[in-house]
């Protein structure tokens, strides 16, 4: 008996599926796997190019927070587990704004009228700036100190826990809604494709805002500084970098990306105290897949994540979506660590 | 007056010392080289020249100016640069980036410094575009001297530029060591390689157990028998 030479087939293959293109072909096959079970449970290609659109508008909403959430890892080094009670913050503040501004009428084909657009104008940079205001109090003494990161982890789960539970004492266990009674329904976009009108709005902004944080990222000096410092944290204070302005902005940019999602989220569907909580698994899920630490690669995540969680809804009861979410994470996990953006053999 | 200064420095990590008494000069246009064996603590020296340490006794004095334990920010505007032995590039930044990120300090156009490191490495002109994390050894070696060039050091710090370089490379970089040096830039540096960083150096310093254990201009370090038992391999 001979053994296998080290260019075996099979080796071949565990290559294959272990390095960048293994998780394409992951994500491939489950791309299959959706096609074919949709033909055999009989769902009809409209209702799965529906959910592909919204989606796509999920996983611009997921965007918003995971953005934020590879940024302040990369920076930091700390997985910000309160990161989805900043986005139940903002959607709750803009809902407490929206009640306390004068009603207007709603905007051309949209639910929400002018006060809605204006307070979530508001709430985006109080969220930044509170995100901040933690960073200051809570993670940055800990940092002067020389904590372990576990001890960094579990402080932004308690803040996490302790923010929701202010949810709860100031607006309760119920469901919200921003307008409730005014949601206006689907209608058909074009080749069968039915979504709401406040879908459209949602996908619109969280496009607009992804090309101006892409702008920010890439054009300016300080967006430049963020990405590299996320990119290597001990390098950019060696180079002169600013760290400490560096952290201030990404924690504004972060909190006020997620509030906006958070609202998004809340206009979309409904606000609950663990809206922020639930959210967070295909937060974590998305930055994993596109790598930790690189905001673009979040982005791809997030868009990923979004539509498998919607496509799944064509086979499963919709409140298995996080789950589907946390699957793909595992899997992501198992087969290529570092992400779809990352080198082989840098951070796990 | 000396472009560098320590003085007796000791210093480490946590409750370990690493350096002890250390004593160090860079005179202006000088090229120094810190040879020893692994573990002498010659990166360390380096760190805590940088103000990644800070000094547990004695003095680092940079320009005249007591900078013990200065934060890296500080000492990049008062003109101390340093390049990290590894991860001394931003691998998923561009070329350019990566020169735009050592001068963070300045505002205003950097055209001309850029312009300035482009014709000391024509390569990366021809690269600017390409992310960093895509390059060679060699060329990354040469981003990071480029990216510590840009706000005109008076002293440029280098830990082990030529590690994992081939041997055609580690000539390269040496000659544009040298170039830097012409241009009145102070240079200070580790190294492995110590026959060719002795050649290329005014003065050295052998470092042993944290200590220094012999100076003196290149050549004649080059010459002495216990430096070419110890560290040359001869």
């Amino acid at each position: 008996m001979t053994t296998a030479p080290r260019s075996s087939p099979l080796r071949r293959l565990a290559d294959l599926l272990t390095g960048a293109s293994g998780l394409w072909i992951l994500l491939a096959a489950v791309a299959a796997a959706v096609v074919v079970g949709s033909f055999v449970q009989g769902v009809e290609p409209q209702r799965l190019l529906s959910l592909l659109v919204r989606g796509v508008m999920l996983g611009g909403i997921l965007a918003l927070g995971a953005i934020g959430l590879s940024l302040i890892f990369g920076v930091l080094n700390l997985p910000h587990f309160a990161h989805g009670e900043l986005m139940t913050l903002g959607a709750y503040l803009a809902f407490f704004l929206v009640l306390l501004l004068p009603s207007g009428a709603p905007l051309g084909p949209f639910s929400f009228g002018i006060e809605f657009l204006i307070a979530v104008a508001v709430v985006a940079p109080a969220v930044g700036a509170l995100s901040y205001g933690l960073d200051r109090g809570v993670y940055r003494p800990l940092r002067a100190r020389g904590s372990a990161p576990i001890y960094l982890a579990m402080s932004s789960l308690a803040l996490a826990f302790g923010i929701r539970s202010v949810v709860y004492l100031v607006w309760g266990a119920d469901f919200r809604f921003f307008y409730p009674g005014r949601a206006r329904p689907a209608f058909e976009l074009f080749a069968g494709i039915r979504v709401r009108p406040d879908q459209l709005f949602i996908l619109g902004l969280a496009l607009v805002l992804i090309v101006a944080v892409y702008l920010l990222l890439e054009r300016t000096k300080l967006g430049k500084a963020m990405r590299a410092t996320a990119d290597n944290a001990e390098l950019a204070r060696v180079a002169g970098i600013d760290t400490e302005r560096v952290v201030a902005f990404t924690w504004m940019l972060g909190g006020s990306l997620a509030a906006i999602g958070g609202a998004m989220y809340g206009l979309d569907a409904q606000m609950r105290p663990e809206m922020g909580w639930w959210l967070l698994l295909p937060l974590f899920a998305s930055v994993i897949l596109g790598t930790i630490g690189n905001p673009y690669g979040a982005l791809a995540g997030a868009l990923i994540i979004g539509i498998v969680w919607q496509v799944s809804t064509a086979f499963l009861n919709p409140a298995y979506g996080p789950g589907v979410a946390f699957l793909l994470m595992i899997l992501v996990l198992l087969v290529r660590p570092e992400g779809l953006f990352g080198a082989r053999g840098k951070r796990a | 007056m000396p472009v560098l200064e320590v003085d007796a420095a000791t210093s480490g990590y946590g409750q370990m010392e690493v350096v002890r008494d250390l004593s160090l000069r860079v005179d202006e246009g000088e090229i120094i080289s810190i040879i020893g064996p692994n573990g002498a603590g010659k990166s360390t020296a380096m760190k805590l020249v940088f103000g990644l340490l800070k000094p547990w006794r004695g003095s680092v004095r940079f320009l005249g100016e007591d900078v013990g334990g200065l934060a890296p920010d500080k000492l990049v505007r008062r003109g101390m640069a340093y390049v990290p032995q590894v991860a001394n590039v931003f691998t998923t930044l561009t070329v350019e980036e990566n020169l735009e990120m050592g001068a963070f300090t300045l505002t205003g156009p950097l055209g001309e410094r850029k312009r300035r490191v482009y014709e000391l490495f024509p390569r990366l002109h021809e690269r600017r575009r390409q992310r960093a994390g895509q390059m060679s050894g060699g060329e990354r070696q040469m981003v990071a001297m480029g990216r510590a060039l840009m706000l005109d050091p008076k002293l440029l710090m280098l830990d082990e530029p030529s590690a994992g370089l081939a041997p055609l490379l580690v000539d390269m970089i040496f000659e544009k060591i040298e170039e830097v040096n012409a241009a009145g830039i102070s240079v200070l540096m580790v190294e492995q390689n110590a026959r060719k960083s002795l050649e290329l150096a005014h003065r050295g310093y052998v470092l042993a157990a944290g200590r220094n254990e012999l100076d003196g201009p290149g050549s004649v370090l080059l010459d002495d028998p216990k430096v070419a038992r110890l560290y040359l391999g001869g």
